[in-house]
């Protein structure tokens, strides 16, 4: 953690390198990755049994697999319904359009447990839109169909907004390439367009589907938690664990570490894609 | 898709027909037509469906049982309360978070190290796990079981008062700094690495000083992104409720709006509801305010680069 080892002052013009270096790693030690490592540390006071019994519970499972599922689900419905968003908005003219780009990160500003107790109340079977797709025969709020919408709130301007500047920054000449050279318009879009949108595309994907696995405000309400319609998620369960009556702290943080474990794994996918993506495009310049 | 497709004039042209020779050949065609209408149709009722109709339905929960009653329900005790700790809450993760978003996007556009990439990805880890993991983080920590328990108990002892993190209004707001303390750093470093480090280098040869340069130089580039990132930090600080919910348990106390209205919507009666979706609008306002700030914010910027 001492900074002053690694600073090399032969290549470095501008100041503040070794403040800003131990402001951040004090910073970022102290707030985040302390607390997290006792997370490691009391995790690691557990025999791995006791680790994999506490983890292979079937209601924990349960919970992985609903909330890898609708996460899942999710992040696809959002990657067709992000592209469709960033090509509306970055190919088309119409009115309203700039209220619709602004309106795109409302799930952002929204908080969560607000989001979570109105789309619980809108998909009831009461609610406006529960109401008639009761009528159907479908019901939302609840069930598995309503975590999914829930997540498909929060993570819809992830998409969007990755895919938006790629978009924005493509040259049109391969297109009109392709046009001439006789390709129709699905053709050059799948074959021409979505290659270049590949990279972003799956990075909306992922940080969609990471924000989807951790969510906790906006789907309690909406998915019921019960146990035997497979509508608890991970962060539910965790915090069962955590409330008064039960301070069962094992089983919370081997699940937590699990989770943790996921995340990550899902964090790094994105930055390879995203440092990828960079690399494609600086060669295209160069 | 499929049989427009085959239906489109194919560019290869019949071998003995030379008319094409020198023609401009017509650009592709606009996107205009059905598909247009289509996709601007579906994403209209996307949006529409998926975003506004939410925030009706707040306002019109929250106002179901008049005007009075929203009042009421706005000035209540608990309310008051919550507002209080949501406040400060959010007032220390904005200020702490944006030190340290300055002084990281400094770090990771500025300077070339070993590491930069792990250190870049480590800030961004609060992003990306979830809210709960947070709260869970702290709870171990300095909770009952937390290694850091020794040390608070000893400075309770210390300042002769309890000194408590956890269930407490300071756990709170270490919940918050946690959840929100990539949020201005992630917006700094895309505007820092698209600009480059030429300017700051010329400034420092020419024997400007470290913060001169920041406050002449840089900062002017980066208002802008600075101001969203501030804004999308409290937006979140304001409605964080995973995290905070773990180390919070004291209604009236340590309760944060987005608790008070869990506790009011859970509370089941119709009136709780209406109270939670009363609650609920203050926080649907503050959204609102964030969108037209940073709509002006992303504006201001963009005309600042055409310039």
């Amino acid at each position: 953690m001492e900074p002053k080892k690694v600073v090399n002052n032969k290549a470095r013009v501008i100041p503040g390198f070794g403040l800003s270096l131990g402001v951040v790693l004090t910073m970022l030690s102290v707030l985040v990755l302390i607390p997290l490592m006792s997370v490691l540390g009391y995790a690691f006071r557990m025999t791995p049994q006791e680790f994999w019994q506490l983890i292979t519970r079937p209601n924990v499972i349960g919970a992985f697999g609903t909330s890898l599922l609708c996460s899942l689900i999710a992040a696809a419905v959002n990657s067709v319904f992000g592209l469709l968003l960033a090509w509306v908005l970055v190919r088309y003219d119409f009115p309203g359009k700039r209220l619709m780009d602004g309106l795109i990160e409302l799930p952002f500003a929204l908080p969560t447990a607000v989001a979570g107790i109105t789309l619980s109340k809108m998909y009831s079977t009461k609610g406006v839109l529960g109401a008639a797709l009761a009528r159907l025969g479908i019901r939302v709020s609840y069930t598995r169909l309503g975590l999914v919408v829930a997540l498909v709130f929060v993570g819809i301007p992830f998409v969007v907004r990755a895919i938006q500047p790629v978009l924005e920054g493509l040259d049109r000449k391969y297109e009109e390439a392709a046009h001439m050279l006789g390709a129709g318009r699905a053709r050059t879009f799948f074959r021409v367009v979505l290659p270049e949108l590949m990279p972003a595309l799956w990075t909306g994907f992922g940080l969609a589907l990471a924000r989807g696995l951790g969510e906790y405000g906006s789907v309690v309400y909406i998915s019921g938690n019960s146990e035997k319609n497979g509508t608890q998620v991970v962060s539910y369960v965790i915090m069962q664990k955590l409330n008064a009556g039960n301070m069962d702290y094992e089983s919370a943080t081997a699940i937590a570490l699990v989770l943790l474990a996921v995340s990550f794994l899902l964090l790094l996918f994105v930055n390879i894609l995203q440092v990828r993506a960079a690399r494609r495009t600086r060669e295209r310049g160069a | 898709m499929k049989p427009k497709q085959k239906t489109e004039p194919a560019a290869v042209l019949p071998p003995e027909d030379n008319t094409h020779i020198g023609k401009v050949i017509a650009p592709p065609p606009k996107p205009t037509g059905a598909l247009k209408i289509v996709f601007i149709t579906v994403s209209v009722l996307f949006v529409v469906l998926m975003l506004v109709l939410p925030l009706v339905s707040v306002l019109a929960g929250a106002l179901r049982e008049g005007l009075a009653f929203y009042f009421e329900a706005l000035t209540a005790r608990y309310t008051r309360s919550a507002l209080r700790v949501t406040l400060i809450a959010a007032v220390c993760a904005v200020a702490v978070n944006t030190v340290f978003g300055l002084m990281a996007a400094w770090l990771l556009t500025r300077f070339d190290f070993r590491g930069k990439h792990l250190l870049g990805t480590l800030i961004d880890i609060p992003f990306s796990i979830s809210p709960v993991i947070a709260g869970l983080a702290f709870l171990m920590t300095f909770g009952r079981l937390g290694w850091a328990k020794p040390a608070l108990d000893w400075l309770s002892g210390l300042l002769g008062t309890r000194v408590a993190l956890v269930f407490s209004v300071p756990g709170v707001v270490l919940a918050t700094i946690f959840v929100t303390f990539p949020f201005v750093s992630r917006e700094l470093i895309p505007v820092l690495n698209t600009r480059g480090r030429d300017e700051e280098e010329a400034a420092a040869l020419m024997g400007a000083k470290g913060f001169t340069i920041f406050r002449r130089i840089t900062l002017p580039h980066i208002r802008w992104a600075l101001v969203y990132g501030v804004i999308l930090c409290t937006a979140r600080a304001l409605g964080e409720f995973g995290a905070v919910y773990a180390l919070s348990k004291t209604r009236g106390k340590t309760f944060t709006l987005p608790l008070e209205i869990d506790a009011l919507y859970l509370s089941g009666s119709a009136d709780g509801i209406t109270q939670a979706f009363a609650v609920s609008s203050l926080l649907v306002l503050m959204a609102l305010v964030v969108l037209i700030v940073k709509n002006i914010a992303e504006y201001c910027g963009r005309k600042r680069d055409g310039r």
